[in-house]
């Protein structure tokens, strides 16, 4: 009875035409979809990339690259006005390390905890907590460190005002701590169930497990993580902007008041006239900004790429 | 096949022999509020393989895993009755766990090295258990490596990524690895499951040269394998509940041969599982 339908069949797909190419039109729509929706995020980031030179670089041909990298003086409405951002970069540079160094270990030990240690009911209550945190605006965390941190601060310390340079690496360090537990949290979650079990078949305690086995085989992931981190706590504006105490001198020590590049850019811009000096200067602060995220973003893919390759299959 | 059967029957004799290694005694475990085996009652030769065989289900890894006490790691495991280790209860309050696995090693169904390299895989027991000399890790990789009949593949690559090697080669890492911490007892999941038939044939040469030092359990599937390599062989089932229950336990060519229990013998001859 079937016979001769399915020899139909087979006749009618051996003739030339079904094999020829169909246009299959959702899959042409979605692939150029896709290639678009590339190519636009590459453009902005280009755009962005011309903006910061086209209004930035014209600085240089006032100040020296040297005078404006390590200039101490940053007086931009004297006569002549002078642009050295030393002080701005060391702030940056000092309140990012001391932030950097608080919330690494803070973080992946709570992320190993959450992932290793912690019974799944903890894990699964306190895990979106900590990324709730994440999205607590800046402005609300720049009102804590002023209430509440930066009187401790003073006190602790000894200062004559706890608006300074550690109160903002103390916020910015909690403000990077649970995007730093959360992605390191996924990366030990994700460390197969066979390499513990090996180890603790082998002997190893928890805490051995989790430092000799768990981490190091999660470690690109736990590297993104503090990536993400540094990236937040240099990139931090406005809570820096309210806690760190606004000096203008070089500082030179983590309780002294200081302004970060960023809240320099924040606090100079409105005053700026547009296409002037100081407008270029700021711009040009900007642009120094954009380098050295992405000189650490690319150091640590060069570490990231070599601790793999080391164990790559 | 002839000659198979004698090596057989000698081994049988020298099992024999051998003191008795581990033992359960009417042992339940339960995951929960399901019971996965059932009144388990065992007595494990030393010196000796002894094959755990079954179809799939039927408790045959958690029993292995009761031995090292793996299953502490499955939240809800209970334990009910006795497990002893040369006589010594190892569920109760004052065994340390980590001593007892440091006797009791594993190597599982899949070859899981670390991703670390060849020399780190294996120096990973000692240096967990306080050898930190390097001469004297590079003694026991060394020999540990020999032992389990990899040396001379990877000792020109000990610094490579132990996931770089052919999957036959990573289970000997894995058991180079546990031989490294010097047990007593080498427990084995289906070690040859994902391997491939030559490498199934190197691992088993293997088992049977570290029988004469090692007490060796083995889970397998394979019926053809426990055949070739035990002595003993345990036969599970499950019961309706899903409970694992050892139905039969016996050397290894009399189990086959000659089984006791019906459902063994439907299970051998290939009528079910």
């Amino acid at each position: 009875m079937l016979k001769p339908e399915i020899s139909s069949v087979i006749a009618a797909s051996n003739t030339k035409d079904s094999l020829r190419r169909r246009l299959r039109l959702g899959e042409r729509f979605i692939e150029s979809w896709i290639f678009l929706a590339g190519l636009f995020a590459i453009i902005i980031l280009v755009g962005i990339i011309a903006i910061l030179i086209k209004e930035g670089l014209p600085i240089f041909t006032y100040s020296s690259p040297w005078q404006f990298l390590f200039g101490t003086k940053w007086y931009p409405t004297s006569e002549p006005p002078t642009f050295g951002i030393l002080p701005f970069f060391l702030s940056t540079l000092m309140i990012t390390l001391i932030a950097t160094a608080a919330a690494v270990p803070i973080g992946v030990g709570c992320a190993a905890y959450l992932a290793e240690v912690a019974p799944p009911r903890i894990r699964e209550t306190v895990k979106p907590i900590i990324e709730l945190l994440a999205g607590v605006p800046s402005v609300m965390m720049g009102f804590i460190g002023l209430m509440l941190l930066s009187p401790l601060v003073r006190s602790i310390f000894h200062l004559n005002t706890g608006l300074c340079g550690l109160t903002a690496a103390i916020m910015l360090s909690l403000m990077s701590l649970p995007i730093i537990v959360s992605v390191s949290e996924d990366a030990l979650h994700a460390v197969p169930k066979e390499f513990k079990e090996a180890s603790y078949a082998l002997g190893a305690t928890k805490w051995e497990t989790i430092r000799h086995v768990c981490i190091p085989a999660a470690l690109s992931g736990i590297g993104a993580a503090i990536m993400l981190g540094v990236g937040r706590a240099i990139g931090e504006t406005m809570t820096v902007l309210m806690v760190a105490g606004g000096a203008l001198a070089v500082p030179l020590s983590p309780t002294d008041p200081m302004t970060t590049m960023t809240s320099a850019i924040a606090s100079g811009i409105g005053n700026a006239v547009r296409g002037g000096l100081q407008y270029q200067a700021l711009f040009a602060i900007g642009l120094i900004l954009f380098i050295m995220t992405l000189a650490v973003n690319l150091i640590a893919d060069k570490v990231l790429e070599r601790q793999k390759r080391k164990f790559a299959r | 096949m002839n000659r198979n059967h004698a090596l057989l029957s000698n081994k049988t004799l020298t099992a024999q022999a051998c003191a008795t290694k581990l033992r359960t005694e009417k042992v339940n475990l339960y995951y929960g509020s399901f019971q996965a085996l059932r009144n388990i009652t065992l007595d494990i030769h030393a010196c000796a393989i002894t094959a755990i065989i079954g179809p799939s289900g039927c408790g045959k890894s958690s029993l292995l895993r009761l031995f090292n006490r793996m299953n502490d790691l499955i939240p809800g495991a209970r334990v009910e009755g006795n497990v002893e280790l040369d006589g010594i209860l190892i569920y109760s309050p004052g065994i340390d766990v980590v001593e007892l696995r440091k006797k009791v090693g594993m190597v599982f169904q899949k070859p899981n090295p670390f991703p670390m390299s060849v020399f780190e895989n294996v120096a990973f027991g000692p240096r967990r258990h306080g050898m930190s000399n390097r001469a004297e890790l590079e003694e026991i990789v060394e020999k540990s490596l020999r032992h389990a009949a990899l040396w001379d593949e990877v000792k020109d690559k000990l610094e490579q990524s132990g996931l770089a090697l052919s999957g036959g080669q990573q289970q000997r890492l894995c058991i180079a690895r546990v031989l490294a911490v010097e047990p007593e007892v080498i427990l084995m999941d289906e070690p040859c499951s994902a391997l491939d038939p030559l490498a199934t044939l190197k691992i088993e040469d293997l088992m049977r040269n570290l029988a004469q030092e090692y007490t060796i359990i083995i889970v397998t599937h394979n019926m053809q394998q426990a055949a070739r390599v035990s002595e003993m062989a345990a036969f599970m089932m499950m019961e309706e509940d899903r409970a694992g229950v050892l139905v039969e336990y016996g050397p290894t060519s009399e189990l086959f041969t000659n089984p006791k229990d019906k459902r063994t013998e439907d299970y051998i001859t290939g009528r079910f599982g």
